[in-house]
């Protein structure tokens, strides 16, 4: 029966609760609280389903990610962390046969809007794969490739662009004296980082990554991990991983997601000290997942 | 305990059930049977099976024909009944007396017999006798016996005797060869500027007077009377081929002043006028740099020349020309309108059953036999298509057709449609290995999907699509069977390429190496002759094949450099 574990909407649910009956305050308070809170969310998700044909892969999702923070999503595999990440650039869209309800806005604005421009958004919202794949070109069009698609823009500015992000990516050192050789020789390490300095170079709000450092060995692994720690003063990181010491290290916000459903979203150390859930005590000591 | 050879005899028994008898006899034999290593040598067979065909084929087809330029020593041979015989050695065969009766000899088992090219078919009937072994008293090779290269009735041998000019005698004896060569080059002087002449003047003149005529068709057709202006231009043009063909005639007169006599075999004189006269040489007295030398003159005139006497002497530089544009023409044709059809069906069309029976389908039209396209080329691009155009913008050409006739771009078409199934399939394939990351990674840059296909998908696929092409072009240059009904000719009158406006002229019918070997092979008046051109002729489509390939595959050696796909 897999509609036990249905969250409904019940008038007891506490975000129903704030919503329709907002404790105390004048309306103006409560006014300028929003803003406020407005002002620190980068994404906002609202009950957001996602099926793919018959098969339900999220079930009525809300949170919040805030600026300049870096959120993780951790739960076993199949548990659909990869699908809610790949909503937020509406990478899902490629895929036939997915259906979505809900709402997700970035910095306010809803990105189903059909005023909005997906390119647009994707500029704005960049991604990290799990496999480093560099495309089959020199290191300097890796990263100036979506420079390019930007019309207009001076050669010069590209070349600083691509300067910027490689040393933003701290790769620069590495590779300064070759910029003009096939990305493909680099290692799988610094392959992973010149993605993302491809990513960040086109200067995103969000930077998604999806288990950046999977398929890398521990020394990549930490390089990343680091610059991860570097990249969050500048940009909205969302990282899904399924290494939970490395979800301790790196981000301040924690969500466990377990069949399609979010058990709990709370500080990451909240998360792995003291979880509200037995669920996501069970996953963290490693009883299943 | 099972010993080794046991455990493996199921496996054996598995992939060789016909074996099944011998299980167990003969331990040892099912061993070499199983291990696989039968199996490796029928295949390592069947690959030099291969070799030896493809090496044989190109062995064979080069020493043939490239043997064909050497000039041979000319023999002498005094045959036992009182005859003698000039002229090369060109096979030796041995035969069945049985089927060699006519010659009553009382021989028993094969005899050996000599053929021999005596040429001067003119006098001496046939080109080519045969010559039994036996039957030869003695055989010679003298070095004043002389080959003469001529424009008409092949070639000719024989021994110079005189030199005339205007019939007056100018040089005898040995000074004769001397006189024989400065006079010759001469006439070639002269043949150049007649052939100069013709190109530049008289064939240029016709083209004008041709379009002055279909000028003054279109007024009429327009309703306009007024063409005084086409007359000013027809007659200033037929001032200049007046002109150019009095002068034609002169310098014809010029070449006919001098003639050589020759004294042939059966001792008999004959007069030969020098203008029909091309080359003369002495092969028995060349020496070997010599010989090279004019072995390069007469590769070089197969290559750039003029066919002659119905394409069995001269050149066949008009169907090099004819393959290697037709070829080009098609590969610009079929390249957009594969890669386009191959980026709809695997970019955008929706993947369902309606794709995958268009996809069949694409891949079965790459089955159809080629005569069908001819077919179809002939019936829809020809006399539609090609029909059409001249009823909408050819008017005055009529009834004569200009694009309704078979010609050079509706070949290229045809062969466009016939290889266009190659090249969607391997685009396809070439688009089909690009990882889904690779798209996703810029499309997450904020790339459309356009500029995703454009600046990353087809780059990264160029070396698949070029291999199309090159398959498509191997292909193209190989067709003969469909060109016959749509635009190939025996003998075309002018390039598709000229000096005449608009220089290109895709309506031009064509020649094509593919359709020339046929020609010459099986359609030609003299056989025998032309065998070694047959062999040539298909020496240089190979040639032609594989230098196309040749430079497409550098090409996409290079982008595979640049773009190897990471592997994942």
């Amino acid at each position: 029966m897999p509609d036990q574990n249905r969250q409904s909407w019940s008038p007891y649910d506490d975000r129903v609760v704030e919503l329709v009956d907002p404790a105390g305050g004048t309306p103006e308070d409560h006014a300028k609280e929003r803003d406020a809170v407005r002002e620190n969310t980068c994404l906002d998700v609202r009950e957001l389903s996602v099926f793919y044909g018959d098969k339900q892969a999220l079930r009525d999702i809300s949170l919040t990610i805030p600026k300049n923070r870096v959120t993780a999503f951790i739960g076993p595999s199949g548990c659909g962390k990869s699908t809610l990440l790949r909503c937020f650039n509406r990478m899902n869209d490629l895929i036939d046969g997915v259906r979505m309800s809900g709402e997700i806005s970035l910095n306010g604005e809803n990105i189903h809007d059909p005023s909005v421009d997906v390119a647009q958004l994707r500029r704005l919202v960049g991604m990290v794969f799990q496999r480093p794949n560099p495309f089959p070109k020199s290191i300097y069009e890796n990263v100036a490739y979506g420079l390019r698609l930007q019309r207009g823009m001076a050669r010069s500015e590209i070349d600083d662009r691509v300067e910027w992000g490689l040393k933003s990516a701290a790769l620069w050192d590495e590779v300064s004296d070759r910029l003009k050789d096939s990305a493909l020789e680099l290692s799988s390490g610094q392959q992973q980082r010149l993605v993302i300095a491809r990513a960040i170079a086109v200067e995103p709000h969000v930077l998604l990554l999806d288990e950046p450092a999977s398929a890398l060995d521990p020394i990549s692994t930490l390089k990343i991990e680091e610059l991860i720690g570097q990249l969050k003063s500048d940009y909205t990181i969302v990282i899904v991983t399924h290494n939970m010491q490395q979800a301790a290290r790196v981000s301040d916000y924690t969500a466990f997601l377990y069949l399609g459903e979010m058990i709990e979203h709370d500080d990451t150390d909240t998360i792995f000290t003291n979880p509200s859930e037995q669920q996501t005590e069970d996953y963290i000591t490693g009883r299943y997942g | 305990m099972l010993s080794l050879t046991r455990t493996n005899s199921p496996s054996g028994e598995r992939t060789n059930p016909g074996d099944g008898g011998s299980k167990g006899t003969s331990p040892p034999r099912e061993g070499w049977w199983s291990s696989g290593a039968p199996w490796i040598w029928l295949n390592a067979m069947a690959v030099g099976i291969g070799i030896a065909a493809v090496a044989g084929l190109l062995g064979l087809i080069a020493t043939r024909g490239l043997a064909h330029f050497w000039p041979a020593d000319v023999a002498m041979l005094q045959v036992d009944d009182g005859t003698t015989l000039i002229g090369e050695l060109v096979d030796i065969e041995f035969t069945d007396p049985a089927s060699f009766e006519q010659t009553g000899q009382p021989d028993s088992g094969q005899i050996e017999r000599w053929l021999l090219k005596t040429g001067n078919r003119r006098v001496n009937g046939p080109d080519f006798r045969w010559v039994p072994t036996a039957s030869v008293v003695d055989r010679s090779f003298p070095s004043d016996v002389a080959v003469f290269e001529r424009t008409e009735w092949g070639n000719a041998y024989g021994r110079i005797s005189a030199v005339y000019e205007d019939d007056a005698l100018v040089a005898t004896g040995s000074p004769a060869w001397n006189e024989l060569q400065s006079r010759l080059e001469r006439v070639t002087e002269l043949r150049d500027e007649i052939a100069a002449t013709q190109a530049r003047t008289i064939d240029t003149v016709n083209y004008g007077l041709e379009r002055l005529r279909l000028e003054k068709r279109r007024r009429v057709l327009q309703g306009i009377n007024e063409a005084s202006d086409i007359e000013e231009q027809e007659r200033v043009l037929m001032a200049t081929y007046n002109e150019a063909e009095s002068r034609l005639r002169a310098l014809s007169e010029a070449m006919r002043r001098d003639a050589v006599e020759i004294v042939i075999m059966d001792g008999r004189s004959i007069r030969q006028p020098l203008s029909d006269v091309i080359r003369v040489w002495r092969p028995n007295a060349m020496t070997v740099g010599g010989k090279l030398l004019h072995y390069v003159r007469s590769l070089a005139v197969f290559l750039t020349g003029d066919p002659r006497e119905a394409n069995t002497e001269g050149g066949i530089f008009p169907a090099i020309f004819g393959t290697v544009m037709m070829v080009l023409l098609m590969a610009v044709i079929v390249s957009p309108l594969g890669v386009m059809a191959a980026i709809y069906l695997r970019e955008y069309a929706r993947q369902g059953p309606l794709v995958r029976l268009l996809r069949i389908a694409v891949n079965n039209l790459a089955g159809v036999p080629s005569i069908v396209y001819g077919v179809f080329g002939l019936g829809f691009f020809v006399y539609l298509v090609g029909g059409t155009i001249d009823d909408l913008f050819f008017r005055e050409a009529q009834p004569a057709p200009t694009f309704g006739t078979p010609g050079l771009i509706w070949a290229s078409l045809t062969l466009a449609l016939l290889t266009m199934p190659v090249v969607i399939v391997s685009t396809e394939e070439g688009l089909t290995r690009i990882p889904r990351a690779m798209r996703e990674s810029s499309l997450a840059l904020g790339a459309t999907k356009a500029e995703t296909l454009f600046r990353l998908v087809l780059p990264v696929a160029s070396p698949s699509i070029l291999t199309g092409i090159i398959l498509a072009v191997a292909r193209a240059a190989g067709e003969v069977a469909p060109l016959m009904l749509v635009g190939v000719v025996k003998l075309a009158p002018a390039l598709p390429v000229d000096l005449n406006p608009p220089f290109i002229h895709l309506e031009r019918k064509f020649m094509h190496l593919g359709f020339h070997i046929y020609d010459v092979g099986f359609q030609s008046p003299n056989v025998e002759a032309a065998r070694p051109l047959v062999y040539a002729t298909a020496l240089l489509l190979i040639v032609i094949v594989i230098v196309l390939n040749l430079a497409a595959i550098m090409l996409r050696n290079r982008l595979e450099n640049r773009y190897q796909v990471a592997e994942t």
